[in-house]
Order: C-alpha cells, then sequence, then structure tokens
C-alpha cells in the first residue's frame, strides 16, 4: 500500500522537476545558440534524473521486501509453531498476508491469524523504510539533475542516449523472454528425462503415459504415434489442401488477375488468416467432421469415428492457405519482370513462361514458405483439440482418430495435475521436440529465403 | 535488295490515358539495321515494344493505328501474338538470361515451338545459334553451366542467341549494350552487322556514335512523335529539322 503510493509520488515528482528545470532552462535562454540544449531538453533530464533512481530503488525494494517481512514474522514467538514443511508454512503466511491486509477476514488456519498482527507490524515498518529510501534516491537524483541545467550542459545527447537505453531495453525483453521460455522447457523436459529415457521416448510406438507406474514406465512414453499423428496431418494431410491451393492462389494473383480482381481478393485470403483458430475447430470438429464420418461409412468402414485425422487435416490447411499463398506471392513477385519478358519474347504464352520460367525461380521462395507453413500446422492447437482425437495411433488411415503432440501437452497439463509426475512432466519434453523440429523448419526456410534474394540482387 | 518488312500506318500508343507514342508512320526494311535515337522518355522503348505487341503484356497499354508485318496487320483478331513474337524477336536493356544451363536458355525457344524433332537436331539448332551469336568459341565446353554466370558482355550475346534459335525474321533491340563495357558493346555491334544480313533489326540507342556505326537508317523520335526518319548518314551530316540537328548535335535540353 505504502509503496503504491510512493510509486506515485516518484512519478508526480518527476512532473514538478520536469517543470521545474524547463523553467529554470528558460530563465537561462537568452536567444538562438544561447544554451546548448532547448528547455524541454533539460526538462526531461530533469525527469529522467528523478524517475530513474526512483523507480530503480522502489523495484528492488518491492523485491526484497517480502522477504524481509517475512523474517521478520518468523523470527516472532507466534511463528515457533508452524509446520517444518516448505509448502504448508508459505500457505498459512500466506493466508496470514491477506488478514493482514484484511483483518476482517475469516481465518481459515488459526496459526494464521496470530501471524496476522506481527505480519502488519513488519510490513508498516517495512513498508515506511523503503519509502524513505525511495524518497531519498528519488530526490538526491533531483538534486544532482538541477544543478545540471546550465547553457552549455548537453542535456540533449544525455536524453537521447536514455531514449536509446530505453528502445534497446525494449527490444531486449522479448529476446530475454524467449531464452526464459527455452530454459524452462530445458528443465522441466531434463526433469521428465530423469525419469524416462529419451530413447524410449522418441523412438517408442506405446503412448499411455496414464499407466506409467513404476518399472515399466519406459514403455509407456513411446512419443512416435504422436510425432506421427502431427506429421499426418499437419504436414501431410494439411499440406494437400494448402500447397495446391495457396500456390494457385499466388499464381492467379500474382499472374492473371486484373488490379481490381486482387484489390478483392487479396484482403479476402488475409480475412481468413485473422480468424481465430478455435472458429476454425468448431467449424472442423461440428461441420466437416460429422460429414466425413458419414462419407467413412459409406465408403464402407464399420464405426467410423466423428474425430478423425483428415477432418483436422482438411480444415488446418484451409487455415494455412492464406500463408502459403502470401509467401508464394512475395517470392513470385521476387523473381524480375524481366525473366518472364524474356521467355514472353521468345513467344511462350502466359503459362509456358510460368510453368518453365517463374515457378522455378521462384521455387526456393515457395520451399520455403512452404517449410513455415507446416511448421505453423504442426504447432497449431486448437482445430487438433477439437477435431483430431485423442487416440495415440500409428495408422495411415485418414479417417482414423489420431492425437498429436499440441494435443497431448494439453491434455498433460489441464486439470488436475500431480506436479513433478512424469506425466505432467512429458508435456515439457514434448513441447521441447516441438520447438526444435519448429526452430530447425524456421532457420533452413529463412535461410533459404534469403539466399533466393541475393540471387536476385 | 530493300524490301519493307514492317509498317507503321498512325499509330499511337496509350497507357491508361496517357498518350506516350503520337500518330507514327514508319517503314522497316529488311536486310538494314533501323535505329530509333530520341531523348529519355520520349517514347523509343514504347513504339519498339508494339512492333511485336509485348505492350500486351502491360495492363492499360492499347496500341491504335496500323502496323503490318509482310503486310499482315499484327493486330488483327486473327494474329496470335504469341505467334507474332516468334517471328518478331526482342532482346533487352539489360541481360536477361533464365537461371538455367546456358543449353537449356537457347533451348527454351525451340522447345516451345517444336522446332526441332529429336536431341541431335536441337544440339544443331544450339550450335548454328551460339556461333551466329559470337558465343560457341567461348562456351562450347560449359554449354551445361549456369547461364546466369557469364560476364555481362557474354549474357547479352546469349539472349541474342536465344533469339536467333526460334528463327525471328525480325529482332527488337532496346539499348542492348547500355550495360556493357566498351568491348563488349563493339563485340555486339561487330554482331549486329554480321546478322542484318538475315533479319530486319530494330535498335534502340542513346549513342549518336553507335547509330553511326551500325544503322543504315535512323528515327528521331521526340515527346512521342517520330520528327525525323532518313537515311543514317542524312540524319547525321544534314538533318532537316532544327530539333534533330540540335539533339545529334548535344544542344538538345
Ligand atoms: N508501363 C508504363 N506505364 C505507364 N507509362 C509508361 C510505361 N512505360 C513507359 N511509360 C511512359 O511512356 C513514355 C515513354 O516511355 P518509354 O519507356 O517508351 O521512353 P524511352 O524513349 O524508351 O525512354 P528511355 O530512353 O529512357 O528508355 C514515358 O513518359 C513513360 O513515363
Ligand atoms: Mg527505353
Amino acid at each position: 500500500m505504502i509503496l503504491t503510493g510512493v510509486l506515485l509520488a516518484v512519478i508526480g515528482l518527476g512532473l514538478v522537476g520536469w517543470f521545474a528545470a524547463r523553467a529554470r532552462a528558460r530563465l537561462l535562454y537568452t536567444g538562438r545558440g544561447s544554451m546548448h540544449s532547448m528547455p524541454g531538453y533539460h526538462g526531461w533530464h530533469m525527469a529522467l534524473w528523478i524517475l530513474v533512481p526512483g523507480l530503480l530503488t522502489w523495484a528492488v525494494w518491492s523485491g526484497i521486501m517480502p522477504g524481509l517481512v517475512n523474517g521478520a514474522v518468523m523470527a516472532d514467538p507466534a511463528a515457533a509453531q508452524l509446520p517444518a514443511e516448505e509448502m504448508h508454512r508459505a500457505a498459512i503466511l500466506a493466508e496470514a498476508q491477506t488478514l493482514a491486509a484484511n483483518p476482517d477476514a475469516v481465518a481459515f488456519d488459526a496459526k494464521s491469524q496470530a501471524l496476522a498482527e506481527p505480519m502488519r507490524a513488519a510490513q508498516t515498518r517495512f513498508g515506511f523504510m523503503g519509502a524513505a529510501l525511495i524518497l531519498i534516491a528519488a530526490l538526491a537524483g533531483g538534486g544532482y539533475g538541477f544543478t545540471r541545467v546550465r547553457a552549455r550542459f548537453p542535456a540533449r545527447t544525455h536524453v537521447e542516449r536514455a531514449v536509446l537505453a530505453l528502445l534497446l531495453a525494449a527490444s531486449l525483453m522479448a529476446i530475454l523472454t524467449t531464452f526464459g521460455i527455452v530454459a524452462s522447457l530445458l528443465f522441466e523436459a531434463g526433469l521428465f528425462f530423469k525419469d524416462v529415457s529419451p530413447i524410449a521416448f522418441l523412438t517408442g510406438t506405446h503412448w499411455a503415459p496414464g499407466n506409467a507406474r513404476g518399472v515399466d514406465i519406459d514403455g509407456n512414453f513411446g512419443a512416435v504415434p504422436l510425432f506421427w499423428g502431427t506429421i499426418y496431418i499437419g504436414a501431410i494431410i494439411a499440406m494437400l489442401v494448402a500447397i495446391p491451393l495457396g500456390l494457385m492462389s499466388a499464381i492467379y494473383l500474382t499472374q492473371y488477375a486484373s488490379s481490381t480482381v486482387r484489390k478483392w481478393i487479396k484482403p479476402t485470403l488475409e480475412i481468413l488468416a485473422g480468424i481465430p483458430t478455435v472458429v476454425y475447430g468448431y467449424f472442423a470438429a461440428l461441420t466437416v467432421a460429422p460429414i466425413i464420418r458419414d462419407f467413412a461409412g459409406s465408403l464402407g468402414m464399420a464405426n467410423p469415428s466423428t474425430e478423425s485425422a483428415l477432418a483436422a487435416g482438411l480444415v488446418m490447411g484451409v487455415m494455412i492457405i492464406p500463408f502459403v499463398s502470401s509467401m508464394a506471392d512475395d517470392a513470385l513477385a521476387a523473381v524480375p519482370r524481366a525473366m518472364s519478358d524474356g521467355s514472353l519474347a521468345l513467344g511462350a504464352t502466359r503459362s509456358e513462361t510460368i510453368k518453365k520460367v517463374l515457378l522455378p525461380a521462384a521455387l526456393p521462395g515457395i520451399v520455403a514458405g512452404v517449410m513455415l507453413a507446416i511448421s505453423r500446422a504442426i504447432g497449431e492447437t486448437m482445430i487438433v483439440v477439437m477435431a483430431a482425437g485423442a487416440s495415440a495411433r500409428l495408422s495411415a488411415n485418414p479417417f482414423d482418430s489420431m492425437t498429436t503432440v499440441t494435443y497431448q501437452i494439453v491434455q498433460m497439463l489441464t486439470g488436475d495435475q500431480e506436479f513433478n509426475s512424469p506425466k505432467t512432466l512429458s508435456a515439457f519434453a514434448l513441447g521441447l521436440v516441438l520447438f526444435v523440429v519448429t526452430l530447425i523448419l524456421n532457420i533452413i526456410a529463412l535461410r533459404v529465403v534469403k539466399r533466393f534474394r541475393e540471387a536476385y540482387e | 535488295m530493300t524490301e519493307t518488312k514492317l509498317t507503321a500506318r498512325n499509330v499511337d500508343v496509350f497507357y491508361g490515358p496517357k498518350k506516350a507514342i503520337d500518330n507514327v508512320s514508319i517503314d522497316i526494311d529488311n536486310g538494314i539495321v533501323t535505329a530509333f535515337i530520341g531523348p529519355s522518355g520520349c517514347g523509343k522503348s514504347t513504339f519498339l515494344r508494339s512492333l511485336n505487341r509485348m505492350n500486351d503484356t502491360i495492363a492499360g497499354a492499347r496500341v491504335t493505328g496500323e502496323i503490318l508485318l509482310d503486310g499482315e496487320d499484327i493486330y488483327a483478331p486473327t494474329m496470335d501474338p504469341v505467334a507474332l513474337r516468334a517471328r518478331v524477336g526482342m532482346v533487352f536493356q539489360k541481360p536477361n538470361p533464365f537461371p538455367k544451363s546456358i543449353y537449356e536458355n537457347i533451348a527454351y525457344g525451340p522447345r516451345i515451338h517444336g522446332l526441332a524433332g529429336n536431341k541431335a537436331d536441337l544440339d544443331v539448332i544450339i550450335e548454328q545459334s551460339l556461333t551466329k551469336a559470337g558465343l560457341w568459341d567461348e562456351v562450347k565446353d560449359r554449354l551445361m553451366d549456369a547461364g546466369t554466370a557469364l560476364s555481362g558482355g557474354q549474357q547479352q550475346r546469349l539472349c541474342i542467341a536465344r533469339a536467333i534459335a526460334v528463327s525471328p525474321e525480325v529482332i527488337l533491340m532496346d539499348e542492348p549494350c547500355s550495360a556493357l563495357d566498351p568491348i563488349a558493346t563493339a563485340k555486339i555491334e561487330e554482331l549486329i552487322d554480321e546478322l542484318k544480313e538475315n533479319y530486319a533489326i530494330v535498335i534502340v540507342t542513346h549513342s549518336m556514335q553507335q547509330a553511326a556505326r551500325v544503322s543504315q537508317r535512323t528515327a528521331f523520335f521526340h515527346l512521342g512523335n517520330l520528327v525525323e526518319y532518313g537515311e543514317t548518314s542524312e540524319i547525321f551530316t544534314n538533318p532537316r529539322e532544327e530539333k534533330t540537328k540540335d539533339y545529334i548535335t548535344g544542344r538538345y535540353g
């Protein structure tokens, strides 16, 4: 509570500092060239000197204060009868914290009631201590900043540098997050592979994590059926739909369509890419899947299941069309017009030119687009969750229900979970495999595209 | 020896609403080189492209008037632009070999038009075309190398060989030497001089010297109009029009 107030105070101080420094700089300003930087920059420079130390101190204090408070509470005699077990103790402390903030709440555990008062006292004490530190930091920074308001002081350069640092920090954020995700994946997958051998996981063909107990644990974590389902649905069925349709629509749009037609079709295709995947998911589950089941029945299949690889793959293919088409569109557009002119001037027809000159020249770009599309398809989750089914099965029959890596990850991590059981941890191992495969596909595709671009520059 | 190959009568070319060529009439003869000269943007390329209907490939481009090839209207509904372009070949400003082997670059046209019955015939066409283009000795040992791996001058001669391979009657060249150094340029000019025996050749150029060296007739374009057309020697020594004189003496603009 106190800290939130202090945060607002620091921001207010920054505002005051901005006005004060600017006003002072204006007094110094006597005409063009009389100052290195315009008064506004002095204002920003001052504000930064208040905000940066103040906010940094605030962030650090917010980070360490809970530890300090807990330490103080644990030192209290009332804490002596706390259970030794870590999790239980943490629960009681958390409850005490709630009670401290909200005295009228009913205690679930009596022990926490006793701790509420010491908790509140410690919070107030450390809160004021932190507030004092933060304000001192902000005021000290501001005081220093104010002394720098001089005619020759290069406030502009300093502010520009601060902006640069801010932008850099923003871009590093995304990268750091990625690293964080990879690190957590690696860590959790490592825990999983302590229990299950990686070889059994990557080559085994029996997937039944629910039965995995004791000695035969390796035998129930064979992920090959999941890999197969993923590839069959995402890289085979979906691509059989997306590649021809996407490629043909790209050829039509770049080579034949008049600019008016293009103006209508392109945005429409892009809308297709903007439909939430969950909408595709229920379209697959409620519309396409029953049709396919009936069709399978009419082919003479006994008991066709509603969920099928075909339903999920077809709808996923449709979802990917705009992606393939826009990559192929780019690749075709990157082939210089001189190429097709050369061919047309020899008396080739437009379709001969497309088939024999444009497509071969654009092939690397198209292949790269397809790879990106595959990496997208195998990571797709909603459609397979809703339409592909849960049975881990090695089958080439598209009417069979199949499961995928993403589906199993969802299964393992939703609902009641035993934490740290191999079953839960297997989600991370699957995630790691998925991550590595898509990463490789993306790297190769980007390389190919880059080479291809260079070839025409 | 000079018979008329191409006849243009009152030709206008539009890009959308914009008129790029205004009422041009010209006769282009067989067996000689005709040069188109004129300041940038005056419509030389536009007019050249209307002679083999390459303007058809540009959205919004429109040609009116009459253009006859051996007396046959090339814009008549019965005329197939694809067949026309096999008779009226074109070489572009920037060498544009296909990203295929040298062999495949030349074989492309003959294959499309079914000119060779078998591989042996095709090989003959390829050797003849490359020889005519003066490139055979330089590439005969590496026909399977990429056409794009040749030097700029060699690439341009490859493009000429590619055009010759479909046995055209007319060859249109749009500034074929502007991307080349003087030595490669000299080779191409020599080549043009040899080729004119068998084809009607039209060349667009910005170099007065080149026009004077290779052409027998010169047409001077200005702002979409054909200002003057006549024997090259006449145009360069004794132009009738003031504008032509200004242009060739470099006093233009
Ligand atoms: N594809 C096109 N669309 C619209 N206008 C065009 C197009 N191509 C050429 N033009 C216009 O037509 C006019 C003639 O252009 P053209 O390319 O024929 O000139 P040029 O004499 O060949 O010039 P240069 O010597 O620079 O090659 C110019 O005004 C040009 O802007
Ligand atoms: Mg031109």
